[in-house]
């Protein structure tokens, strides 16, 4: 029953967060200098879809009440007509998310690969010169700001060596037969190292010392120094019984991984020009495109929001000794 | 005698007593190098009109009236070279330390007020303050933090106050949530009720009694802010929402990249700006580092 209510409670506050950032967006796209009336009306549309659009978010009631039509359409999927693109902004979004998940799971899975087999060989050989090198050399990699990384990475790999393309998802003419195709060519695996391998560098450092700490503590536990004395060999104690037990917290930290990167990746594609979410977002703003620029900001919150959620209750589940009270 | 100990903080004055209240690590080789490390950028930043060579906006010509522009380093003169504007980099580079710490240490400071006042209340009153101040820290937290800048940076007027306000704005609730936990244990010690009991009153014993206790975690979490402030500074400019007015580290990698610096292989205009935003940054991850070894010693062992 206490779990049931845990869980009740914490959706709630998660209905209740996303409810706020709706308002928050609404305010700001309403309040901001200008016609409101731009949030959703360029000039340039025909008279006839001024007065659908009109009617569809109420845009000649009073603020309060197209609040409540803004929610109910928000409910909806109904996020309004792209300034540029003239099409819906859901679908618009719908076709940039899977790009901008590939890059964040990419990345992610192949940083977490990497930081946890790292962490847990830096908490094995603590106290090394190695692990002296290699810690500040960790805390570097998370101050670089990433955009900057990628360009140095373009900057060697693509236009000095010219292994890899230097931007975009596919080469200009490149035509495939279905989206499953583009995405398994090797045209766009080669587009992809690159702003992969930018986010992976990036990202690595979150695992990799929450593992070696995680490590630490657990090889002070009683079932490790047990298998010590049972004169199991050094590595079998690090891998089977210490790394096993330290990698739940790292595991639940892959949630919240994915929402950062989500709202982090807008500069990376813009850097490399990958057509996701959060390059989407940056041009929607720069070009006033008002309707694009708030569906993208919504929906990298929900996402944001929504993995956090889920890893607090992935923590909760995997370790029933963390209770939300 | 008791009021000879009793007066000995006065004589070091309130300086002295806050740079002592603040703990500073200075027994963590870490610690220190971060501590060198932004003395060097402080020292840059306030000598920038001596050690910058030229205006960092000037359009540059030789002495034949050709347009200095593109310059390798060392070439005519130009220590880190020029942009494709014919701007010299290692002038940039010098006031882009003032934009970067002028950002970092408001950002901080706002990040670290905000978050301490409202961990304080939070902790301090509990009841509604405490419900209706932890609600506002969920929606903070909630806020996807790097587009949120970018809309409000683009909205607003283009400047870095706007972007500051904007970090502030949302950074303050990793610090509120800290200070209000240590708070909640704070408030049940024997000096505090002491306090209580000899009839203070609660603004009396939340600054003069609690405030003085948390100084240091807010002092950690402002040092970790100035990082996260620098970043994301860096980040709005180089989306061209920044400051049009001031030299940043951030504009420099934005105009590099703009300019095709990346396909000529000019690394003299990139790297450097890199580097320096990893340099100041990093520094920051030592001091806290070090903070947190003093204030949580279990993490030494």
């Amino acid at each position: 029953m206490a779990l049931v209510q845990q869980i009740g409670g914490r959706l709630l506050q998660l209905v209740f967060v996303l409810w706020a950032v709706a308002t928050i967006l609404f305010l700001m796209f309403r309040l901001m200098p200008g016609n409101p009336l731009a949030a959703y009306i360029d000039v340039t549309f025909t008279e006839e879809q001024q007065l659908a659009l009109m009617a569809k978010f109420g845009l000649d009631r009073p603020l309060w009440e197209q609040y409540f039509i803004y929610l109910w359409n928000l409910l909806h999927g109904e996020l309004g007509d792209s300034f540029f693109y003239r099409q819906p902004v859901f679908d618009r979004l719908m076709v940039l998310l899977p790009n901008t998940l590939i890059l964040a799971f990419g990345s992610l899975i192949i940083a977490y690969a990497f930081g946890i087999i790292a962490g847990s060989y830096l908490a094995w050989k603590r106290g090394s010169v190695g692990e002296q090198v290699a810690i500040p050399l960790v805390l570097t990699t998370r101050a670089m700001p990433e955009f900057w990384l990628g360009m140095v990475l373009l900057a060697v790999f693509s236009f000095w060596l010219g292994w890899f393309p230097a931007g975009g998802m596919r080469s200009p003419g490149a035509e495939f037969d279905s989206v499953g195709a583009l995405y398994t060519s090797r045209d766009f695996l080669a587009h992809l190292v690159l702003p992969i391998a930018t986010l992976a560098i990036y990202s690595q450092g979150l695992p990799l010392l929450l593992m070696r700490s995680n490590m630490l503590d657990v090889m002070r536990e009683d079932f490790v120094t047990m298998a010590r004395i049972k004169g199991l060999s050094s590595f079998t104690v690090v891998v089977r019984h210490a790394a096993r037990n330290a990698l739940l917290p790292v595991m639940t930290s892959f949630a919240i991984g994915v929402g950062y990167q989500i709202q982090g990746n807008v500069v990376v594609e813009t850097v490399f020009s990958w057509p996701g979410i959060g390059r989407e977002l940056v041009n929607a703003v720069a070009a006033s495109d008002y309707p694009l620029a708030q569906g993208a900001f919504l929906l990298i919150a929900v996402v944001f929001v929504l993995m956090n959620f889920i890893a607090d209750m992935l923590y909760g589940l995997l370790d029933p000794r963390v209770s939300h009270a | 005698m008791p009021d000879a100990t009793l007066s000995t903080p006065h004589r070091f004055g309130a300086i002295g007593r806050l740079i002592r209240g603040l703990h500073l690590p200075l027994n963590d080789p870490f610690a220190i190098a971060g501590i060198a490390i932004y003395t060097v950028f402080i020292l840059v930043a306030i000598f920038a009109d001596q050690l910058a060579p030229y205006d960092p906006t000037e359009i540059l010509y030789t002495a034949d009236y050709d347009l200095a522009a593109d310059r390798r380093p060392g070439e005519d003169g130009f220590i880190l070279g020029t942009t494709s504007l014919g701007r010299d980099i290692f002038s940039q580079l010098v006031y882009g330390s003032r934009a970067a710490l002028l950002i970092g240490i408001t950002a901080a400071f706002m990040v670290a007020l905000i978050g301490t006042i409202v961990g304080l209340l939070a902790g301090y009153f509990g009841g509604w303050v405490d419900l209706v101040l932890m609600r506002l820290a969920d929606i903070a937290f909630g806020i996807p933090f790097l587009p949120f800048v970018i809309v409000i940076a683009a909205f607003l007027d283009p400047s870095i106050w706007n972007v500051v306000l904007a970090m502030a704005l949302v950074l303050w609730r990793d610090t509120g949530r800290v200070i209000r936990s240590q708070v909640l244990t704070l408030r049940t010690r024997a000096y505090v009720q002491a306090a209580r009991v000899c009839g203070s009153s609660d603004l009396k014993i939340v600054f003069r009694h609690i405030a003085p206790n948390i100084l240091p975690l807010s002092f950690l979490y402002g040092s970790i802010a100035i990082g996260w402030a620098i970043l994301t500074e860096a980040s709005i400019s180089f989306l061209g929402f920044g400051d049009p007015e001031t030299i940043s580290w951030g504009y420099m990698l934005q105009d590099a990249f703009a300019s095709a610096a990346l396909s000529q292989g000019a690394y003299y205009w990139f790297v450097p700006p890199g580097l320096c935003i990893i340099l100041v940054v990093v520094a920051g991850f030592f001091i806290s580092r070090g903070y947190e070894e003093i204030l949580f010693p279990r993490l030494k062992e």
